[in-house]
């Protein structure tokens, strides 16, 4: 893999990744929609610590192991926003962020 | 050669169903186009060798993250409704915002030297390997963030339990 690829494509690729996230943060609505912008961001940035990783340091696994980390954080960063998402339906009936603008009701 | 186009072909793969996932109107398919990424991108892992990290993708963003959101749309939106679509306006300036980070981060990364891939061999990576390293407390030990990491989970469920708890 590494012999007939170079590293600027998977970067290119990632940064096309992000910013396409990026582009869904800004415009989406709900929610959920946009927990799911922010999984493609980390999921870009893992891949970028992955490639130098592998590219680079072959006999280090520094960039293998942060992104085992941010897997993990990834998994814990979803199960409270959708415990918050799912409060919050409770009680406003909606998971629009425009209608749910007061931290107590 | 094989290797060159399956990367082409996951690349192409990945962008094409982020790009459906941030502009689907129907959430359960955003969330299903979410879970193709997800795969997508264990795949390059798997290209990349680094096939542990390619399970942990799949079992835990394809198997449990994604898993969760679809509940989450199953609790709070009916099957079928659409989201409402943003406003032109909004639209054009997401867009723009977008291509100019975008155009910014690509031109910085054609331009840099790179510099040759060393040929660094021996390269030790089993399950075993990864799993001294995450237990060990040595100088390349990874037992400090490991058990962190593992205080923050069980704070992160039980503190899920709580926000999502009938009063």
């Amino acid at each position: 893999m590494i012999s007939v690829i170079p590293i600027q494509h998977i970067l290119i690729l990632t940064t096309l990744m992000f910013f396409i996230g990026v582009y869904g943060f800004l415009t989406r609505k709900n929610l959920i929609t946009i927990l799911m912008s922010t999984e493609l961001i980390l999921n870009s940035a893992a891949i970028n610590f992955v490639a130098f990783n592998k590219y680079y340091y072959q006999g280090e696994m520094q960039g293998h192991f942060f992104s085992l980390f941010i897997i993990a954080i990834a998994a814990a960063e979803a199960a409270i926003a959708i415990a918050i998402i799912v409060n919050l339906f409770r009680n406003f009936r909606s998971v629009n962020v425009e209608e749910v603008d007061k931290m107590k009701y | 050669m094989a290797e060159t186009i399956i990367f082409y072909i996951l690349g192409i793969a990945i962008l094409v169903f982020s790009l459906l996932t941030v502009t689907s109107r129907a959430i359960l398919r955003a969330a299903v186009y979410l879970l193709f990424v997800l795969c997508a991108t264990a795949g390059l892992y798997f290209m990349l060798e680094y096939n542990f990290l390619a399970a942990a993708q799949l079992t835990v963003y394809g198997g449990g993250v994604v898993v969760l959101v679809i509940f989450a749309i199953l609790l709070t939106s009916q099957i079928g409704e659409m989201v409402a679509k943003p406003g032109l306006r909004k639209q054009l300036f997401s867009a723009f915002a977008a291509f100019a980070g975008a155009w910014l981060v690509i031109s910085v990364i054609v331009r840099f030297p790179f510099g040759n891939v060393p040929s660094s061999a021996n390269q030790v990576q089993n399950v075993a390997y990864i799993g001294e390293r995450l237990l060990d407390t040595g100088e390349k030990g990874y037992a400090l963030p490991f058990e962190v990491i593992s205080v923050l989970l069980l704070a992160a469920m039980i503190g899920a339990i709580v926000i999502a708890k009938k009063e």
